[in-house]
């Protein structure tokens, strides 16, 4: 797995079926190993990707998943990018609170995903599909 | 691209009048094909049932494959997809071993140059054609059954519902619980609970790589199901980064009993049904 991956360049997947939701929890990991992000981390990053990828399909029609090895001169990090243009998130401060679900989950993958990451930034409105940008920082 | 009667007429002639040349060319074009993987008797026997079921056909007036009176034609061709699918041969070779036929008619009308001929090989062409692409097909439907049934087979082999202890099953799961396998594991898991009696069930999750929120509502839809039908369940196999992982996502299993390993939820159980293990002495927990 590990062989055949770029680091120098975002690795990107289509997020169209639960397969490719697993594909995008392998490349994550396959990532997060080779910044030497530690086994809690590494754990952490692939259930945020899991949640975000799942969301992507879900509620975002399907959509992309970029991952990249990231350096901020001081540590390594992983970034990932999630991209839908399904019809974006009417009320974000909703969407985030937990156990908000407008299908039948635990409404948690949202908010969850952002305490398991270091950066999270979401941008989405009405019609213009989600944009969500996660980094996690190797300790 | 249908045959006319009269086209269909002299073809059945054609096959009838030279059918020892017809078979043993088609025999060897099919041979070369499949190189040796199946056996000359076999090849022969096929090409044979093939002559005949299409000599019979035509002879009936089929016009087509799609005839009324090609239907025995039709089921010797999905026959014999059938078996070169399951033996491993490729969809191109089986239907390759039916374009076989070309190579005979045209070595038999080869002598005559006349237009006649020439039209009339073109109408044949296209009902080999046509059978090409229907074992074609049948190959592919073949294949595709075989994938599933595999895939269900694995998927049954990955879901072991074990028992282990008098009362006490054990549902080791290994790699990605997806909606398909958590609704096995479920019927399987239940099933065996109504089998066996047990009022206590273990799901260990020590194999699975990544507890989100769809393996975590997967669990407890499980564990909710066992309690209806009078049975306790115990999650076991959490490792330290999945705790963690579970706590940051906000999940709770409320009052599920969770033990970091298979042994110490077997242990937990042993013990809250008065079974004294060697390690613990009796020494009862609060
Ligand atoms: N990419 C997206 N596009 C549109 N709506 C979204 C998207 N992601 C999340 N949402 C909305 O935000 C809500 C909360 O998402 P969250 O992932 O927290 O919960 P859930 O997916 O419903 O359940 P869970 O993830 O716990 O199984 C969703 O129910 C959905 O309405
Ligand atoms: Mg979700």
């Amino acid at each position: 797995m590990t062989s055949g991956v770029d680091l120098g360049r975002p690795q990107a997947q289509t997020v169209g079926s639960d397969e490719d939701v697993v594909r995008v929890r392998q490349l994550v990991r396959t990532v997060a190993v080779a910044v030497k992000l530690s086994l809690v981390d590494q754990t952490k990053v692939v259930t945020a990707a899991s949640e975000l990828a799942r969301n992507t399909l879900v509620y975002g029609g399907g959509g992309t998943v970029e991952v990249t090895a990231v350096d901020n001169g001081r540590k390594p990090g992983i970034k990932i990018v999630f991209a839908d243009s399904g019809p974006g998130i009417v009320d974000l401060d909703l969407a985030l609170t937990d156990g908000y679900t407008t299908g039948g989950g635990l409404g948690l993958g949202l908010s969850g995903a952002r305490r398991l990451v270091d950066e999270f930034d979401i941008q989405t409105a009405p019609g213009q599909g989600t944009r969500i940008t996660v980094i996690k920082w190797s300790r | 691209m249908a045959l006319s009667a009269d086209e269909s007429s002299r073809l059945a002639e054609l096959l009838t009048s030279r059918a020892t040349q017809v078979t043993q060319r088609w025999t060897e074009v099919m041979a070369g094909q499949l190189r040796g993987r199946l056996s000359q008797a076999e090849l022969v026997r096929q090409v044979q049932e093939l002559h005949r079921a299409l000599t019979d056909a035509l002879g009936k007036g089929a016009a087509d494959l799609t005839a009324e009176e090609a239907t025995e034609l039709r089921a010797v061709l999905a026959e014999l997809s059938r078996g070169q699918a399951r033996q491993g041969f490729s969809a191109t070779e089986t239907a390759s071993s039916i374009f076989g036929l070309k190579d005979a008619l045209l070595a038999e009308l080869e002598a005559d140059q006349s237009v006649g001929t020439l039209r009339d090989y073109v109408a044949f062409s296209g009902l080999v054609d046509q059978m090409g692409l229907f074992t074609f097909e049948s190959f592919v439907r073949t294949r595709e059954s075989l994938i599933a049934d595999q895939a269900e087979q694995l998927l049954e082999l990955s879901t072991p519902v074990v028992k282990l202890w008098e009362g006490v099953v054990a549902v080791p799961l290994v790699g990605t619980l997806d909606s398909a396998r958590a609704q096995v594991v479920m019927e399987r898991l239940l099933q065996t609970l109504v089998d066996t009696g047990s009022p206590y069930a273990i799901i260990d999750i020590t194999g699975v790589p990544a507890v989100d929120t769809q393996v975590a509502q997967h669990i407890l839809k499980t564990v909710v199901a066992a309690r209806l039908m009078g049975a306790d369940c115990i999650i076991s196999g959490i490792r330290p980064q999945i705790a963690q992982t579970i706590v940051a996502l906000g999940i709770e299993f409320g009052d599920i009993a969770t033990k970091a390993s298979l042994a110490d939820a077997l242990r937990h159980v042993l013990r809250l049904t008065g079974v004294e293990t060697s390690r613990r002495q009796p020494r009862r927990e609060a």
